[in-house]
């Protein structure tokens, strides 16, 4: 409770007193500590995966997103290889899936979407708020007030936005919506999920999510990476994944911490509103205790130079 | 200008005429001189051949990007969202020109009026640096024209670029009111420049606050992005204070280059009590920007310590970091320290332009060369690279023309009461 507290008057003192007027910021605050109670989420199994790329076409199709450069029946793009890196979500593309071939086992092909953060970065690094955590779980985005410094995608730990940088007058960010508009609003699975062939993917309550994966491998301690992966990385994720490789043999990145990324930044924010309350005292004393005894210290000292010329 | 002078032309350097009338505004534009002296004096300068060069091929390009966006002058890159309109023109103009706050505390807080003859230079320096980091945060910017959005709109105030742009944006109306007070005297409206005189200490103390904070919060822009910064250029705990501390030397190290620069080529600008006095002043600066730098080293290997990174130091990426430390630090400090001791101001100069160039390494580095240093480099399309030498080519060329003409360099030497 305490922690709310303290980033609601740290946000406050950042705008100079003018946040406490600002009455769409309590939405943010409140909605990012912690997840919702009853957000939805997906679980991921990777070892249930075959790559068959459905969920990127029924993505492609829910989104109205363009056609894709290679049809979806083409499996010629796990081997595509851009900057040392493999595929990542586009602006084109809001979810990817790519093939992973650790040593001494099968190829395992994890997907790669928005994992909708309970604390997300992406959120709390938009200095116009387009971000929302809403408490179906989705992190949603809106265009209207994207200014366009792509802090966001600086911020996420897990390169998920993407930008529409070939748009002149309407670039705007492009990424995994959880389709919120078309289905989660109204309680119903996204279009990824319901096309798996493979039911590679559970969608529920993150709670009980997190309780059918780690039943899963308690049940199979054999098939399974002991790890859960999204239960606590940088605060939790929606999306949560169960990997029969260790994590980073399937590309994650294993070195993100548990907590929130905003909390790396707290330092700072705890500094703001010191500097703004001692500062100026600091300031004017050192001016009075420095001009003490002189001649006026702030007068007129571009004339008074002149003046001696005279 | 040089010609001119030695054929006994004076450029306008007094608010009334010999014959004690008012010049016009006409005239004060073109320095005094007639409009055929002026157009031969700007085309006998080789430098604005340079200057027209860039901007004939940068300015089609400025325009293209804004038909065409970001795409066709960038690679488009959602790896390096940033690039180098924000990693050179954001992050290494800002400290650079923290000249403005650093001198006007000095002058109007401590009321070291000896380092007066310079201040005016900083505050401009500060100004137009500040003023031409928005210039390329705009050809950045997807969408510009919102701009104004995160002050009016929509509110974003538990994120680190929320404080960064209020700051710049109250700092330089900060400013803007700090320069104006020459902007007045030129134009002879002597009651704008009472008005602001008198509430110098207030702009100057606004000045610290505001500088503190942005120059930091830059920093904490980077903190955001723990793991793809190498860890030897993230300090969660640190990165403000690195960014705050660096931005010191800086500023007062530019403002060495810049008047150096003006000395060598706009000396007929510059009135006696600023020729006579910038020797002084240069040691002066050196001093501060030494302590500066030593404070800031110190605090460099402080969060290698804190956490615990010293292993880093013997990668590849170890030794970028120490050739960043003992080229821009270390050789800067020795450099400026031979320079003070010997009282020789071109020792101090060249200390200067080497904390500069490690200072733009610094940001650069922490922007783009180590930025995702777990992915591949990403090298700037050549368009990014023409464009951002034109707006610097503008921003040079904005800052000389202010300087021809305001009374930065020089006194007036006769003033109009009003």
């Amino acid at each position: 409770m305490s922690k709310i507290t303290r980033r609601k008057f740290l946000a406050g003192s950042m705008a100079g007193g003018a946040a406490i007027a600002m009455a769409p910021t309590k939405k943010a605050f409140g909605a990012n500590l912690g997840g919702f109670p009853d957000g939805m989420g997906v679980l991921v199994d990777m070892t249930r995966c075959v790559g068959c790329r459905s969920c990127e076409a029924a993505c492609n199709k829910e989104q109205n997103l363009p056609d894709p450069d290679k049809s979806f029946a083409d499996y010629s793009v796990f081997d595509e290889i851009k900057h040392g890196e493999k595929r990542r979500p586009t602006e084109k593309a809001y979810t990817v899936v790519n093939r992973y071939e650790p040593e001494g086992s099968e190829p395992v092909y994890r997907k790669i979407q928005c994992n909708h953060c309970n604390e997300p970065a992406c959120l709390t690094s938009c200095f116009v708020n387009a971000y929302t955590k809403t408490p179906e779980g989705a992190v949603i985005y809106n265009d209207k007030v994207c200014v366009g410094c792509r802090n966001c995608m600086i911020a996420c730990p897990f390169s998920i936005p993407a930008y529409s940088y070939s748009s002149a007058f309407n670039p705007i960010i492009k990424k995994c919506i959880f389709c919120y508009d078309t289905r989660l609003k109204n309680g119903q699975m996204p279009a990824c999920v319901e096309a798996c062939p493979q039911q590679v993917m559970v969608f529920g309550k993150r709670k009980e999510l997190i309780k059918i994966a780690h039943d899963r491998i308690r049940r199979s301690p054999d098939k399974y990476d002991d790890q859960l992966y999204g239960e606590n990385e940088v605060g939790g994720t929606g999306w949560l994944y169960l990997s029969g490789v260790p994590f980073q043999e399937a590309g994650f990145n294993v070195s993100l911490p548990n907590e929130p990324i905003i909390n790396n930044v707290k330092d700072f924010l705890a500094i703001v509103p010191m500097v703004l309350a001692i500062w100026p005292a600091l300031f004017t004393g050192f001016h009075l205790l420095a001009t003490k005894g002189k001649s006026h210290g702030h007068g007129d000292d571009h004339s008074h130079d002149g003046q001696e010329e005279h | 200008m040089k010609k001119l002078a030695e054929n006994g032309i004076k450029p306008h350097d007094a608010q009334l005429k010999p014959d004690g009338r008012k010049f016009s505004l006409m005239e004060k534009l073109l320095l005094g001189l007639t409009l055929d002296q002026y157009v031969q004096q700007v085309i006998r300068n080789k430098f604005n051949w340079l200057l027209a060069l860039i901007f004939a091929v940068g300015i089609p390009l400025i325009i293209y990007r804004f038909i065409f966006g970001l795409g066709v002058v960038t690679h488009s890159s959602y790896d390096y969202p940033w690039g180098l309109f924000l990693g050179f023109g954001l992050f290494c103009m800002v400290p650079l020109s923290a000249s403005g706050f650093m001198l006007g505390t000095t002058v109007e807080i401590f009321g070291r009026h000896d380092f007066e003859p310079i201040e005016r230079l900083a505050l401009l320096n500060g100004l137009l640096g500040y003023f031409f980091a928005v210039v390329y945060l705009l050809v950045d910017l997807g969408q510009p024209w919102r701009l104004a959005y995160p002050m009016v709109y929509s509110f974003g105030p538990a994120a680190v670029l929320f404080l960064v742009g209020w700051h710049v944006a109250t700092y330089l109306s900060v400013q803007v009111a700090e320069v104006s007070t020459a902007f007045f005297e030129w134009i002879g409206f002597r009651r704008g420049y009472e008005f602001i005189r008198k509430g110098t200490i207030g702009l100057t103390v606004s000045g610290i606050i505001l500088s503190t904070l942005h120059q930091g919060a830059l920093g904490a822009l980077f903190v955001y992005a723990p793991g793809k910064v190498h860890p030897l250029w993230y300090s969660a705990s640190f990165q403000w204070i690195h960014f705050f501390v660096s931005s010191i030397p800086a500023g007062l190290s530019m403002v060495i280059c810049v008047s150096t620069v003006v000395i060598y080529t706009m000396k007929w600008r510059c009135d006696q009590r600023f020729i006579d006095s910038l020797d002084r002043i240069t040691i002066s600066l050196a001093k501060g920007a030494s302590m500066g730098l030593f404070t800031y080293l110190f605090i460099k290997f402080l969060a290698v310590a804190h956490d615990n990174e010293w292993a880093y130091l013997a990668t590849g990426w170890g030794a970028w970091w120490l050739f960043e430390i003992f080229f821009g630090v270390v050789l800067a400090l020795i450099v400026l320290g031979i320079g003070i001791h010997h009282k020789s101001v071109a020792l101090c100069r060249l200390g200067a332009l080497i904390t500069v160039l490690g200072i733009l390494l610094n940001r650069l580095n922490t922007a783009l060369i180590t930025f995702n240093w777990n992915l591949y480099q990403e090298i700037p399309h050549i368009f990014e690279v023409i464009i951002a030498i034109t707006i610097f080519a503008i921003y040079i060329a904005t800052y000389r023309f202010i300087l021809n003409r305001l009374p930065i360099l020089y006194q007036f030497k006769n003033r109009a009461e009003a």
